[in-house]
């Protein structure tokens, strides 16, 4: 029998590495346990290639918390962050492509003189609106939800400084800010800017990782979410030095500095209850480890039906949580490459050190949607590529490259067929879209790998392979994410505790799940 | 529309009164003679036969089957034999009963469920997860009521089946009627000896003609919900949506009750392995009911004074009474009266209903609302623990 922790967390991705660490160093007696050999969960770095340490899943870390950093002291445990001159480039069949650059001013000379002195100015206040939409939601990322149905006066002060924010905006802001969330990015962009490819790039972090297009409602908030990390328009395009996984390693090295154990290849089969209360977990194998709090970074679904048991639930909250929307959208190309392919359009490799994006409007981008949206492989999908090597040559040997394309969209439930059929497929139709913007890719291509949603949903245990365990819709945020009623980390059993993605505030490489839910356990742990 | 059961070729023939109702989607007989007496007195002195097919039949199968119906029910379904049939409420994750029915075990993995209400959501998702399959068989199966001191007998004289002499109370067994396979159980909403079979429809008529024609030496009548009415208010049992309101249906939460508000106490088992409802019952149980479920026997001399004021006898309905009525104690409203009947057989007029709990000694004296020529008056009455009637089981 193995001694009691305080706290075990199920899976060592970022988030529940996170919420080790603080609890450690809270003077908890922490377990992690990750079922994979590499720590990371979805944003992992693996040698799935000799010599080429891939990005799995997902690149940019753009969003993760400051606050954690300094407060895990993350740099002095090895965690560098890379960033190129580009945040994104367009390459373009046509003509010269298009590159938002990090210094704002170089982005609206080139916007000047490719679209019109109009359109530059536009972008000037787009951004900085955008920026001062960002400092609301940037305000909430760190605070627990308060729970509507109970209306304790205390849950809220900590929001009374959002709402202070809010204010600060100003009349106008704040009335734009609520006008805004709930619209469609097209929407949005339409009453800024003219220019169908400008818009085309800029919508693909409003339907970033999600099955919805740039027509549908909400997607303006994902928009803005996307743009937490300090976006100039698409993402952050902030990596990490040595792979997106090494945030992780960082963490867990923060995490065992602090007294964390954490074990590999340990993955979880079941949460044990007693009346109603967490009382542990166990192990694949049948290793029973005893805890106060069991932690889970799985998704809400994998948590409360397949660790839990929906036999554990009131049939109404099992019914919320089969009523979660997944609908994973997104798959992943990684192809090992002999040298640099260059785009059409394009005048440096510098304009490629941030995300290439395909996506020449943003009918471009619904179209590719609308065959989502029947169940079936984008024809001609949007593609986010990054080529990681640019920026840190140690990926991969000498001279070659790694890139990886984000596809979307690749939905998860196919209306014919299925994905272990289709899969090679879409990495053929990937590399021929790829191919007719860069020629030469095809024959640099050394190694390939295609990851679906069905394989996100089994190698990663992501529901339905949705990367952000639950869309990001606003119906599925803050008190009503995963489900209402349990927006605050501790889910209906006492002492089982959500610290992934699918808890408030949601997906990317924030870390803000993990440190909210380590919060919570520390209160119910008191 | 309500739609006819199996038997409706024969009961429409029968019906003279043409007095129909809706129950459940089907048209059922409120009585086929023009006044319920003969049938009321069927059941009580002979037999009756009552159409009861409209009642949801639900079965659940599977390895998990137990576990499912266990976790559905407030009764520890885990002690049920096969061959054997419990009566339990089930309650909804805040405790509150939603219904109440049978449950009988077919197999170690097979039950078959009885409900007023449509509950096959309910059932389905308080099985998610387990392996089992939750299906709705209520149009596959006829249902007849036997019911009566003398349906033993009927039943025997019918099957010509005499193991089913020793059938005994709350449990079921196969046998062939008329040539059809039925299932016999013992069981009943009359408080008196009974048994109610289960059949495919189609040999729903052959099973109806049979049993006429063996129960005319016997008395045996076909009756109407009128007269089971007034025989499950004697025997004090509950009816849904009159002495209590569904969980599922309640408009506001003070219409909801807990087993424990409705005299079903005895029906949760609280150590059992969990249920839905068992924490919001342990915190229910520890606080205490809200209301007592009581018997009322009302006073024929306080009657008479009330009628005699007007120079009237009692007017007592003939029928049972679904009107709530208001109980006392002192000036204070103490609870109500949701069910009531004049009991021929007893010769007593005698309600059902609930009372605050301290209020609710046995043999203590309340008084309740009458109506005596449109003026309100109160009448003396009595709390009893019920039920009113109630044959001896060894019978």
């Amino acid at each position: 029998m193995n001694e009691r922790y305080d706290a075990v967390i199920i899976g060592g991705g970022h988030n529940g590495l996170v919420a080790a660490a603080l609890l450690a160093k809270a003077g908890k007696r922490v377990l992690v346990l990750e079922k994979r050999q590499t720590l990371g969960g979805s944003a992992a770095t693996e040698e799935i290639f000799p010599g080429f340490k891939v990005n799995t899943g997902a690149e940019d870390a753009g969003l993760f918390r400051p606050e954690l950093v300094e407060a895990l002291a993350l740099e002095r445990h090895g965690l560098r962050f890379v960033e190129g001159p580009a945040v994104a480039f367009a390459p373009r069949l046509d003509g010269p492509g298009l590159t938002l650059w990090r210094d704002p001013t170089r982005t609206q000379a080139e916007l000047a003189e490719r679209i019109s002195p109009k359109e530059a100015a536009s972008y000037h206040r787009f951004t900085q609106l955008v920026a001062r939409m960002t400092q609301v939601l940037d305000r909430a990322m760190l605070q627990t939800p308060p729970n509507p149905k109970e209306f304790d006066p205390r849950e809220l002060l900590p929001w009374a400084m959002t709402g202070l924010k809010l204010r600060q905006l100003g009349k106008r802001d704040m009335m734009e800010f609520l006008r805004i969330l709930p619209m469609s990015v097209r929407e949005f962009l339409d009453e800024w800017f003219q220019d169908p490819f400008l818009k085309g790039l800029l919508a693909t972090a409003g339907v970033a990782g999600t099955m919805q297009g740039p027509y549908a409602a909400g997607t303006a908030y994902l928009f803005l979410y996307h743009h937490l990390g300090g976006g100039q328009g698409v993402r952050a395009g902030r990596f990490v030095q040595g792979g997106v996984g090494q945030l992780s390693v960082a963490l867990a090295s923060a995490a065992t500095l602090h007294g964390a154990t954490i074990r590999l290849g340990a993955g979880v089969a079941r949460i044990r209850t007693s009346y109603g209360q967490v009382t542990g977990v166990v192990l694949e194998d049948g290793e029973e480890i005893p805890a106060r709090a069991v932690l889970s970074s799985a998704d809400p679904r994998r948590t409360l039906f397949d660790l839990l048991g929906p036999q554990e639930l009131e049939p109404r909250v099992m019914r919320r949580v089969r009523n979660i929307r997944f609908r994973g959208s997104t798959a992943k190309v990684n192809l090992a490459l002999r040298g640099l392919p260059r785009f059409h359009g394009q005048e440096s490799p510098e304009q490629l050190t941030g995300h290439i994006v395909i996506s020449p409007s943003m009918e471009y981008l619904e179209r590719a949607y609308d065959d989502a949206k029947y169940g079936r492989p984008s024809q001609e999908p949007a593609l986010d590529v990054v080529i990681p090597t640019l920026l840190d040559p140690t990926l991969a040997p000498e001279g070659a490259h790694i890139l990886s394309a984000t596809v979307q969209y690749a939905p998860y439930a196919l209306a014919e067929g299925s994905w272990d059929e289709g899969r090679e497929e879409l990495g053929d139709r990937v590399v021929a879209l790829l191919a007719r913007y860069a020629p030469e890719l095809p024959d640099l291509v050394l190694h390939r790998q295609v990851l679906t949603p069905l394989d996100l949903e089994r190698e990663y245990g992501l529901t339905e392979g949705s990367i952000y365990h639950g869309q990001m819709d606003l119906d599925q945020q803050l008190f009503m994410r995963p489900i209402p009623g349990y927006g605050q980390y501790a889910m209906p059993v006492g002492n089982l505790f959500l610290c992934g993605a699918g808890a408030h505030p949601g997906g990317g490489i924030t870390g803000a799940p993990g440190f909210n839910a380590a919060r919570e356990v520390l209160q119910a742990l008191r | 529309m309500p739609i006819p059961t199996p038997f409706y070729p024969r009961t429409s023939t029968l019906s003279e009164s043409h007095e129909w109702s809706e129950w459940a989607g089907y048209l059922a007989a409120i009585t086929y003679e023009p006044t319920h007496d003969r049938e009321y007195w069927a059941v009580r002195n002979s037999a009756g036969l009552l159409d009861v097919t409209p009642l949801f039949k639900y079965e659940v199968r599977g390895p998990d089957a137990e576990r499912a119906v266990n976790r559905i029910m407030t009764r520890d379904v885990s002690r049920c034999r096969v061959g054997q049939v419990m009566y339990s409420p089930w309650c909804d994750e805040d405790g509150f009963v939603i219904d109440d029915g049978t449950v009988a075990r077919l197999a170690p993995d097979r039950f078959r469920i009885t409900a007023a209400d449509p509950n096959l959501r309910w059932f389905q998702d308080c099985s998610f997860g387990l392996d089992v399959e939750v299906v709705d068989v209520s149009r596959d199966l006829a249902a007849l009521a036997l019911q009566g001191p003398k349906s033993r007998e009927v039943l025997l004289a019918a099957t010509e089946d005499p193991t089913l002499a020793k059938l005994r109370y709350f449990r079921l067994a196969e046998t062939q009627l008329a040539g059809a396979p039925i299932t016999v159980s013992r069981t009943g909403y009359t408080g008196d000896l009974g048994y109610e079979l289960w059949m495919a429809p189609e040999h729903a008529l052959a099973v109806w003609d049979r049993l006429l024609e063996v129960g005319r030496d016997y008395g045996l009548l076909p009756i109407g919900l009128a007269a089971l009415d007034m025989v499950r208010i004697e025997a004090g049992l509950l009816l849904i949506e009159v002495d209590y309101i569904s969980s599922h249906k309640a408009l506001i939460p003070a219409q909801k009750s807990t087993p424990f508000d409705i005299g079903l106490g005895w029906t949760v088992n609280l150590e059992k392995e969990a249920f839905v409802g068992q924490r919001a019952l342990v915190r229910a149980k520890a606080k205490g009911p809200t209301w007592s479920f009581v018997g009322l026997e009302i006073d024929w001399i306080s009657l008479e004074e009330l009628f005699g004021k007007v120079d009237l006898p009692p007017q007592v309905t003939g029928r049972a009474s679904r009107s709530p009525i208001p109980v006392y104690r002192g000036d204070r409203q103490i609870g109500q009266v949701t069910s009531s009947v004049f009991s021929p057989i007893l010769k007593k007029y005698v309600a059902i209903g609930t009372v605050e709990p301290k209020e609710a000694q046995p043999g203590s004296p309340v008084e309740i609302e009458i109506t005596v020529e449109y003026h309100r008056e109160r009448a003396r009455a009595t709390l009893v623990r019920p039920p009113f009637f109630n044959r001896a089981r060894s019978e």
